[in-house]
This record gives structure tokens, C-alpha cells and sequence, in this order.
């Protein structure tokens, strides 16, 4: 198709495949049978109101519900084929492979430099010290703040602004090489031009990751995703590719909250 | 469509839809009017509709700024995007509409200065289908009527085919008498003005197709108008021409 630079994708196989996914909190069903599919080197934007389960789904893709007291997963969740809610897959392992990035900026009380290197550290990914700082000086490059802080590694990281303190998250978990980076409302804590760098960054780390994000922003949604989810009231109403959604949505309740017609 | 959560929103869409039924009113009696003037050689009238053109200048750089200001203050999505697209192209489209309208006023006060021609008659009847053509199609944006735009749309071939037996007549007639040339031009120009407001009709009609489906309009466009590939052969007078052509 002319002006559309985007390589024919049907044969590809996704990175992550939902299938009819159930999340219960207690009694409370919190996810209907979400059935979703997440291509490699994409970053899928996840919409929806306050409540409807995007958080949820998010926290099923690296198991971080199972530290959720009763908190209950049902369906199936394979990332490359291979199903994550094995019991003979070891989440921790798993979260490394699928990093997570959250909405309020959390760097541990330590220097720059230690808040990238723990990860790469407890997985024994540092050959030794000089390969722990090429790791540092890479993971903070990418993530853009390496000309920013390369002269006060040694600096606690609570001390940098909101928006260095997100990027220096992101750092950490690309620190760990992961395949998949989660990111729950990454931009909520962040003024314009923080936002603007993250999205930027986002757009960068596609290259080379699969990136889920949930955001309550539908300009950001369109801005940095390629496709798009919307759930309601703990169902998958919709997905598509972004343009498609956000010019001509299938679903009328996609539709209603889109354009700010939901009640 | 139920109501935004912001009803200020709701009136500014509601807003843009009547500046639209506005202007494209406008433009439906200014074509009305210029035809009026052309049939009854009165060049006062047909003077005041080439005025009139900067009013419906005005309500297109009004809708214009409007649906800018609706794009950066409400940013919006879906039909509420397309809504809004959909005016500026609508409004670009009418004001071709109009100006043409202005220019077959232009022309008529030029005709107005030599006797009148046989084939004259062809303009009103014409006009006639392209301004009920505006009506529709104007309705079709009010109701949101796509059936009712695809048979605006299908209209246009009609008028493109009374255009072309127009064009060969003319040529007869110029050919018979060199003095009918400059007459014969004006009267040509006129409708083809005319001819010219159907495809920007048509336009409009796609553009409805647009705002309601969200997706292109997929149609081959109806194009009879064969008269830019026709040649002037003595030996075709008299016989009756053949339609169709590339079509
Ligand atoms: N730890 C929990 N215990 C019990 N119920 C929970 C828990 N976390 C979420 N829920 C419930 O599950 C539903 C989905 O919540 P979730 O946090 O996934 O929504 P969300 O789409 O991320 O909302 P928001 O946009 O406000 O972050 C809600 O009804 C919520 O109250
Ligand atoms: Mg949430």
C-alpha cells in the first residue's frame, strides 16, 4: 500500500497471545475471557474508564498478580509460544523477561548508578565490574539520560526530577535485558515535555522491545501505540490498529468513550 | 449518537453543522439567482450575485477557523474527527460552488450585451438539476443519509450528459456563423460552470460518505463528460451524436 511504510504483519506470529483470560479478586470477576493478541516490536496502548481491568490484564502478563492475596487467573497467557502460568515456569525468571515500568516514578534509595546495576546483579547478568558499568552505560543511554547523569552516577536517584526519576526506571528494567516492557500510566506524574521524552523513548524502545502500555491519555494513546485495546466493565470490547480506532471505531461503546460521550 | 459528558462540545458540533447548512444555502440561491439573471438578461441582478461571492468567501474562512479552534481546544475523536474534517472539506467545496455561481453571473452581463442564441434554454433546465442536486445532498448531510448522498452522486452523470449534447450543439452553431462565436463561448463557460458545481455536488456527497462510514468512497466516479476529447467534424452535423464514449 503506498504512504503506509508498514510491512505486511498478518504472517507474523505475536510476541504475547491472551487467551480467554479470567481474573477473579475474591468473588469479584475482574477480567471476562479477554482473548489479545500483542505483536513483537509494537507497543499496544490498553484504554478504557477507571476500573474497567486494564491494570489487571497488565500485572497477568508478568504474573505480578500472584502476589495479589486471592487473586485468581484463569485462560492462558503464552509469550513466544510457551505458557506462563506453567507451574513450572519460575516468575521471577519471567518478570526479567517482562519488565515493568508503573505510574509513579520509584527508584530505590540508592545512587543513579545502583538502581540499574541491582537488577543485572541478583540475575547474574555482569560478567564482572567492567561489564556491569557497558551495562549501566547502556541501559541509561537508551533509556536518555545518560548525558544527564554520567557525572553524578554516584548520586542518590531520588534526587533527580519526576521525569529523569521515570526514565531511570525505564533504564532499570532494560537494564535486565527483558523482551517485553509493561508500562501501567508511565506519563500520569510527568509535565508535557517529561511526556514528550518518554513518548519519544517509547518509540525508540519499540525497536528492539514489545511494549504494553495503559494510559488514560487517548492523545498519547494514539501518539505512541501502533494498536490499540479498549476494555469496559472487565471486557475486550475492541482492538485494532490505533489509526483504525481512533478515526473510525467499530464498537459504539468505543466510540462513547473516546469522544467523551460515556456517562 | 448520545450526548457529550461536555455540552459545550455538543454546541460547537451543533454549531458547525448549521454554519454549514448556512453557507450551503447560500450558495444553492446564489446559483438559483445567477440563472435568474442569465434568463431574464438582467445584468443589475446578476452584478449584485458577483458581490454576494465575498459574503460566502467569509462563511468558508469562518468555518475554517472554527474547525481549527474545534481541533486544538476539543482535539477530537472518531465521528466527532471526522465531523469536523468533513466541514472544512464541505466548505471548500461550496465555496467552489459559489464561485462558480459567481462566474455564470459574470458571464451573463457579458450576454446580456448580444442577442439572444437558440440553445439558451439548456442553462435553466441544467441549473435546475445541479441546484436540486445541492438541495440533496445538503439533506443528506443533515439526516446523515448515505443513500441518500450515493444518489446525489449517481445524479451527476445526467448533468454531465446535457452538458456534452450542449457542447456539440454550440458547435454547430459556431460553425454555421462565425458571429455566434463569442455568444456561443459565454453561454459554453455558463455551463460549464454549472456542470463544474455537480462534480463539487458529488464531492460533497463523498465527503458524506466519509463522515458517516469512516472510509473512502470506493465508487468509480461517473464521468460522461466526453466533450474534452471531442472533434470538430463537419461531416457529424445533423446526425445524432453517440453518447457513452469513454464510459
Ligand atoms: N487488589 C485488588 N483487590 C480487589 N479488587 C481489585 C484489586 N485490584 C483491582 N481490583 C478491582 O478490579 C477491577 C479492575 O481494576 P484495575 O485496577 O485493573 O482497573 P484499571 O482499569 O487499571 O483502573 P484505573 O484506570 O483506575 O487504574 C476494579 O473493579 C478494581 O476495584
Ligand atoms: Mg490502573
Amino acid at each position: 500500500m503506498p504512504f503506509n511504510g508498514r510491512a505486511d504483519r498478518t504472517n507474523e506470529i505475536p510476541k504475547i497471545v491472551a487467551d480467554h483470560v479470567d481474573v477473579f479478586y475474591g468473588e469479584k470477576q475482574a477480567l471476562f475471557g479477554v482473548d489479545l493478541e500483542i505483536n513483537r516490536n509494537e507497543v499496544t496502548a490498553l484504554i478504557g474508564p477507571s476500573g474497567c481491568g486494564k491494570s489487571t490484564f497488565l500485572r497477568c502478563l508478568n504474573r505480578m498478580n500472584d502476589v495479589i492475596p486471592n487473586c485468581r487467573v484463569g485462560g492462558s497467557i503464552r509469550i513466544d509460544g510457551e505458557e506462563i502460568y506453567d507451574p513450572k515456569v519460575d516468575p521471577v525468571i519471567l518478570r526479567q523477561k517482562v519488565g515493568m515500568v508503573f505510574q509513579k516514578p520509584n527508584p530505590f534509595p540508592k545512587s543513579i548508578y545502583d538502581n540499574i546495576a541491582y537488577g543485572p546483579k541478583i540475575h547474574g547478568l555482569a560478567r564482572d565490574r567492567t561489564n556491569l558499568d557497558e551495562i549501566v552505560e547502556t541501559s541509561l543511554t537508551r533509556a536518555g539520560l545518560w548525558k544527564e547523569v554520567k557525572d553524578r552516577l554516584a548520586a542518590p536517584g531520588t534526587g533527580l526530577s519526576g521525569g529523569q526519576q521515570q526514565r531511570l526506571c525505564i533504564a532499570r528494567a532494560i537494564a535486565v535485558d527483558p523482551e517485553v516492557i509493561l508500562m501501567d500510566e508511565p506519563c500520569s506524574a510527568l509535565d508535557p515535555i517529561a511526556t514528550a521524552r518518554i513518548e519519544e523513548l517509547i518509540d525508540e524502545l519499540r525497536e528492539n522491545y514489545t511494549i504494553v502500555i495503559v494510559t488514560h491519555s487517548m492523545q498519547q494513546a494514539a501518539r505512541v501505540s501502533q494498536r490499540t485495546a479498549f476494555f469496559h466493565l472487565g471486557v475486550l470490547v475492541e482492538v485494532g490498529d490505533t489509526e483504525k480506532i481512533f478515526t473510525n471505531p467499530a464498537d459504539d461503546r468505543t466510540q462513547g468513550y473516546i469522544t467523551g460521550r460515556f456517562g | 449518537m448520545s450526548e457529550h459528558i461536555v455540552t459545550s462540545y455538543d454546541a460547537e458540533l451543533s454549531r458547525l453543522n448549521r454554519m454549514i447548512l448556512e453557507m450551503g444555502g447560500r450558495a444553492e440561491s446564489q446559483l438559483a439567482a445567477a440563472v435568474n439573471a442569465f434568463s431574464r438578461r438582467d445584468a443589475t441582478l446578476a452584478a449584485t450575485i458577483v458581490r454576494q461571492d465575498d459574503y460566502i468567501d467569509a462563511l468558508e474562512a469562518e468555518i475554517d477557523d472554527f474547525a481549527v479552534r474545534l481541533l486544538a481546544l476539543r482535539q477530537p475523536f472518531a465521528i466527532d474527527l471526522r465531523m469536523v474534517i468533513a466541514a472544512i472539506r464541505i466548505a471548500s467545496d461550496i465555496e467552489r460552488i459559489a464561485d462558480y455561481a459567481a462566474n455564470v453571473a459574470k458571464r451573463t452581463i457579458a450576454l446580456t450585451k448580444s442577442p439572444p442564441i437558440g440553445p439558451e434554454k439548456v442553462v435553466p433546465r441544467i441549473s435546475g438539476m445541479v441546484e436540486a442536486m445541492i438541495r440533496d445532498v445538503l439533506d443528506a448531510f443533515v439526516e446523515r443519509d448515505v443513500e441518500k448522498a450515493h444518489a446525489v452522486w449517481r445524479r451527476d452523470s445526467e448533468v454531465d450528459d446535457v452538458y456534452t449534447s450542449l457542447f456539440r450543439e454550440l458547435l454547430t452553431y459556431m460553425m454555421e456563423d462565425p458571429r455566434n462565436i463569442g455568444p456561443c463561448t459565454h453561454l459554453l463557460f455558463i455551463a460549464k460552470n454549472i456542470e463544474r458545481i455537480g462534480d463539487h455536488t458529488t464531492n460533497i456527497a463523498e465527503t458524506i460518505h466519509y463522515l458517516v462510514r469512516g472510509e473512502r468512497m470506493v465508487e468509480e466516479r461517473p464521468k460522461s463528460d466526453t466533450s474534452s476529447f471531442e472533434v470538430v467534424a463537419p461531416a457529424s452535423q445533423g446526425s445524432a451524436p453517440e453518447q457513452g464514449g469513454e464510459s
